[in-house]
């Protein structure tokens, strides 16, 4: 069952952001160049938070656990440290590079450009770099 | 300022989105901060990986579908050079596995749960992406 809700939810998230046009590189830059400024993923971020956020606060507040698994698994960092700060930032350049955020990045892959493997394949060597560079990765 | 993209589309898109990660929260109380999600996945050998991989396969699976099924065009592939194409992917590798988060994670199931941590980080990450891309296209007239 858990991995049925794996497949079901990946392919939701995978058509939202294709239908939303996500995906698109172009349009995702457009939003963040307020010189010539694309507000689509502002509608998108309110789409997907008209959705998400009253559902997350019931399923938190009322339901108190998942249906298929014994608890929520939630993220135990709570303070606001400089790696969050850093990180962000660096994440923030390099998404206005190239116009690729991780879920467009990986959703893309199925379009068949290179472009977008090398993409991906850099993000994962960072991200491993990272994970080298901080040995006692908590996750 | 819309093109081919209506209105109903990027709302209509946003809300599978929101709907997905309702779907994994509620269903087995995960996150689904797609780098958090991938990035376990070459982290060191976890166990019950498997709705990862099948997480990651269906978000491939799911946008091919809504071309298949909508007649909507493939978006085209970056137009970026290679130097900065490589640049961006490190930069948002290795920034979204230090700050814990992206987009989904931090931007959509963080705000939803009210954590201060992830609306700092999707502030941050906002204004850093707005300031750079000011910079970088129109102060130094990079081809991005």
């Amino acid at each position: 069952m858990q991995k049925i809700i794996a497949l079901l939810a990946g392919i939701l998230f995978g058509a939202g952001l294709a239908a939303s046009d996500m995906n698109n590189p172009e349009r995702v830059q457009g939003f963040l160049d307020l010189l010539n400024w694309d507000p689509s993923l502002m509608f998108v971020m309110i789409g997907a938070l008209a959705i998400a956020l009253p559902c997350f606060q019931l399923l938190l507040k009322k339901q108190g656990k998942p249906y298929f698994a014994a608890k929520f698994s939630l993220p135990t960092k709570a303070s606001i440290d400089k790696p969050l700060l850093i990180g962000a930032s660096l994440f923030g350049m390099g998404w206005a590079i190239v116009g690729y955020c991780p879920g467009p990045a990986i959703a893309a892959l199925g379009y068949g450009y290179s472009d977008v493997f090398i993409f991906v394949g850099a993000m994962l060597v960072g991200a491993k770099a990272q994970q080298w560079l901080t040995p006692k990765h908590s996750k | 300022m819309f093109d081919s993209v209506s209105f109903i589309h990027v709302l209509g898109g946003g809300a599978l989105i929101g709907l997905a990660a309702v779907v994994l929260f509620a269903g087995i109380g995960r996150i689904a901060g797609i780098c958090g999600i991938a990035f376990s996945l070459i982290a060191a050998p976890v166990t019950k990986q498997a709705w990862r991989i099948l997480f990651i396969l269906g978000l491939v699976a799911g946008s091919l579908l809504f071309h298949a099924l909508s007649g909507q065009e493939y978006p085209p592939a970056p137009d970026t050079s290679l130097p900065l194409l490589i640049i961006g992917g490190l930069l948002v590798g290795f920034g979204t596995a230090m700050g814990n988060g992206c987009t989904s994670g931090h931007g959509i199931c963080g705000i939803s749960r009210f954590s201060t941590r992830s609306i700092v980080a999707t502030l941050t990450f906002m204004a850093a992406a707005i300031v750079s891309m000011y910079v970088f296209r129109h102060l130094l007239g990079w081809s991005i």
